[in-house]
């Protein structure tokens, strides 16, 4: 398999025309648009056999490939920002009527005050949509976790949308070396989507029936199940894909020097390849310092962020979106899980990168270097004082 | 007893023309449909968990996407080689689409999708109890257009959605109405045999809403095409092709408002006399505008009277 120098969006582009959607909706909203713009190409070219729907708005966007899965095709879209906020209602609805939908998100931040850089406020703001959600750390997983993410979510068992975050610009528009997949691996990898349920007139069934008091909570809780019973699919698709192409990038997380380590640093994203040069030189000096990456952040991988922090210390999380109000989402998640622990390590906060802000290797080193100085509070990171007299 | 497509056994009001237009809409299309419906009083009294009245396939999303969501599924249909199997049919209420619709039905117009879109216009917000759309007429009293003691009701005139359509390029706009039941049918039927998006707009009474005895709702939904504020036409390509013709005289406006307490306000207090005479213009307007009175006005009305 050769490696080709490419940019983010067309890896991914090129991964999604792998998985032969039959439908593609997506409006255009930076960082996403070269993804939607080079599947565009594709289908202009004959090279991708897919309706190609130009709509109107994101809104439009995610309705039209909730009525398409619906109907049993494989179906795609992609957005950022302010565009996967105005999908907000669908995003609900796709999860509850049970649509292996799968979506990029190129993460950016929201506004006001607008912003087209990265972080992750967006995803992250729509966590609680009955999503799977999976974080890419470099160009490579984002472009392999399209096609395990078709699997993910048409498992029988599963049947729910799957979100690929990757961070807008740092990935979405970088170039590195990839390796793709030829079009015969992927097919093998990924077989036809064969729906159970769809509209057709030989079998009329309603989709979106009205529920009230008396089973809500029922079908509410079939979601939940569903998306905590995800989680095995996630991990065994990342292990079948590692048995295939040879690539590993973890299963719910992945882990980096974490063996005897005393501090582990908690990230998603693009942050966690920079995390990594810095453990290395902190290493170096001797600090016992590990990583935990959250891959897939829904469902929550409560056992395994555990399991993974079990002896540690200290934990210092990297959130690049917060709850105003009440802090980093993803410490206050940690947080919570680690009340399974005894002795548990303490959790400081650290919310960095919003809007774009560079988070470098000394950002890291500062942050493990001065974690002592941290109260309880989550702090934001590299702030400018004279900006906020 | 006669089959259906859209199963007896939902919970409409009595008297709801909404129930009725949808009835007459499916059977009328038959069994090889899909269709969509918008979050409203069709939806709710139709697909209560577990039961529906669909026989028909069915989805419903929200409130706002039906014409979305079509498009989705006509745009499956095409992908899978499956446009023999179904013809698509978008519904949703007037404020469903008139209003926070709109957009997505732009969109679906624009791209000229295989779907037939129906609008119920009950000329209200039914579902929430009542409230203004942009098809609510001018005077009607809703919950967000009450009368009082500086107001007459709402104080907007009806949004021409065929116009919005047509400047579409839509190929196939009509309007139609729940008292002509033959002519509903043989719109959707017309409809579906041309390829590109139709609009069709299904004038239905709401008793609940409009204030008038569910025994009348036939009566009442004739008497707004008699008095010329319901004009029921056909526009292909642009023009208006054909017009349901009105006996001669037109019945004054007041024997149609009478009848529903949405408009008593106009006459039970002083100085709504001006008021119902700017509905008599509009429907004036509406008879000059679309040609609706009839030549040979008796033999028209003995032809509706049959319907
Ligand atoms: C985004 C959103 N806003 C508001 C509502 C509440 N709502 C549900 S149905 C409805 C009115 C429906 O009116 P119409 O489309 O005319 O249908 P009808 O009930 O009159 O048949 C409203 C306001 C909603 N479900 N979703
Ligand atoms: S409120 Fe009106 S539209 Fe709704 S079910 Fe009752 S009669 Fe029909
Ligand atoms: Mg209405």
């Amino acid at each position: 398999m050769a490696r080709t120098f490419t940019e983010g969006s067309k890896a991914v582009a090129e991964t999604v025309k792998l998985c032969r959607p039959n439908v593609i909706a997506a409006y255009p909203i930076t960082p996403q648009t070269h993804i939607s713009e080079e599947l565009a190409q594709m289908v202009a070219n004959g090279e991708l056999k897919a309706e190609y729907v130009t709509v109107e708005s994101e809104f439009a966007a995610a309705s039209v490939v909730l009525g398409a899965s619906a109907t049993g095709a494989r179906t795609y879209t992609a957005t950022s920002s302010q565009g996967l906020l105005l999908m907000t209602e669908v995003l609900f609805n796709i999860s509850g009527m049970r649509l292996p939908v799968v979506m990029t998100c190129a993460n950016r931040a929201i506004s006001a005050p607008i912003n087209i850089w990265n972080d992750q406020q967006d995803s992250i703001s729509v966590r609680d949509a009955g999503w799977v959600q999976l974080y890419a750390e470099d160009i490579q997983e984002a472009s392999d976790l399209h096609l395990q993410a078709f699997r993910i979510a048409e498992h029988p068992e599963v049947l729910l949308p799957v979100m690929v975050c990757m961070d807008g610009f740092i990935l979405t528009h970088a170039y590195e070396p990839v390796y793709l997949i030829e079009q015969k691996e992927a097919d093998a990898f990924l077989p036809p989507y064969q729906p159970q349920y769809y509209l057709t007139p030989k079998n009329p069934i309603t989709f979106g029936a009205m529920m009230g008091p008396e089973s809500y909570m029922e079908a509410r809780c079939q979601l939940d199940r569903a998306l905590c019973g995800s989680a095995r699919t996630v991990e065994e698709v990342a292990k079948e894909f590692k048995k295939r192409f040879g690539r590993f990038q973890g299963t719910l997380v992945d882990t980096y020097c974490i063996e005897g380590a005393e501090i582990v640093l908690v990230a998603m994203g693009s942050v966690i390849s920079t995390i990594k040069e810095a453990i290395d030189l902190l290493r170096k000096e001797g600090v016992k310092v590990g990583l935990l990456k959250v891959r897939c952040f829904r469902p929550f991988p409560r056992e395994a962020i555990n399991k993974a922090l079990v002896g540690v210390k200290e934990v210092l999380v990297m959130d690049r979106a917060f709850s105003p109000g009440s802090g980093g989402v993803l410490a206050t998640e940690i947080r919570a899980a680690l009340q399974d622990v005894k002795k548990a390590p303490e959790v400081k906060g650290h919310i960095a990168g919003l809007g774009g802000r560079e988070i470098s290797v000394e950002t890291i080193i500062n942050i493990v270097k001065d974690r002592k100085s941290v109260g309880r509070e989550d702090r934001f990171v590299d702030l400018k004082e004279a900006l906020l007299s | 007893m006669e089959k259906h497509l859209f199963l007896a056994g939902h919970t409409a009001c009595y008297g709801c023309g909404e129930a009725l237009g949808a009835r007459l809409v499916v059977d009328a299309a038959g069994p090889n449909i899909i269709t969509t419906d918008a979050t409203g009083c069709l939806e709710v009294f139709s697909s209560r968990w577990p039961q529906s009245a669909w026989a028909v396939p069915f989805v419903h999303s929200l409130f706002e996407n039906s014409a979305a969501v079509a498009s989705g599924v006509e745009a499956a249909l095409k992908a899978l080689g499956r446009q023999v199997e179904a013809k698509v049919i978008a519904q949703g209420g007037d404020g469903g689409t008139a209003d926070i619709g709109l957009q997505c039905l732009s969109g679906m117009f624009e791209r000229g999708h295989d779907i037939l879109y129906v609008c119920y216009d009950n000329e209200a917000y039914m579902n929430t109890g009542v409230q203004r759309s942009g098809l609510t007429p001018y005077g009607s009293n809703t919950c967000t257009s009450p009368s009082g003691k500086v107001s007459w009701g709402n104080r907007y005139l009806k949004k021409d959605m065929p116009a919005i359509a047509a400047a579409h390029g839509v190929p196939y706009i009509a309007t139609a109405s729940v008292a002509y039941p033959k002519d509903v049918q043989a719109k959707v039927k017309k409809a579906l045999s041309i390829t590109g998006p139709k609009y069709i707009q299904v004038h239905v009474p709401c008793p609940l809403g409009w204030k008038s005895d569910p025994a009348l709702t036939i009566k009442v939904a004739k008497l707004a095409v008699e008095t010329g504020l319901y004009p029921i036409y056909e526009m292909e390509n642009g023009v208006v092709t054909k017009v349901r013709k009105i006996p001669r005289p037109a019945k004054p406006v007041t024997e149609y408002l009478k009848l529903q307490g949405r408009f008593a306000h106009l006459f039970k207090k002083g100085g709504g006399e001006g008021e119902v005479k700017k509905i008599q213009q509009i429907a004036d307007e509406n008879i000059k505008k679309y040609g609706l009175l009839s030549e040979a006005a008796a033999k028209v009305a003995v032809e509706a009277e049959k319907e």
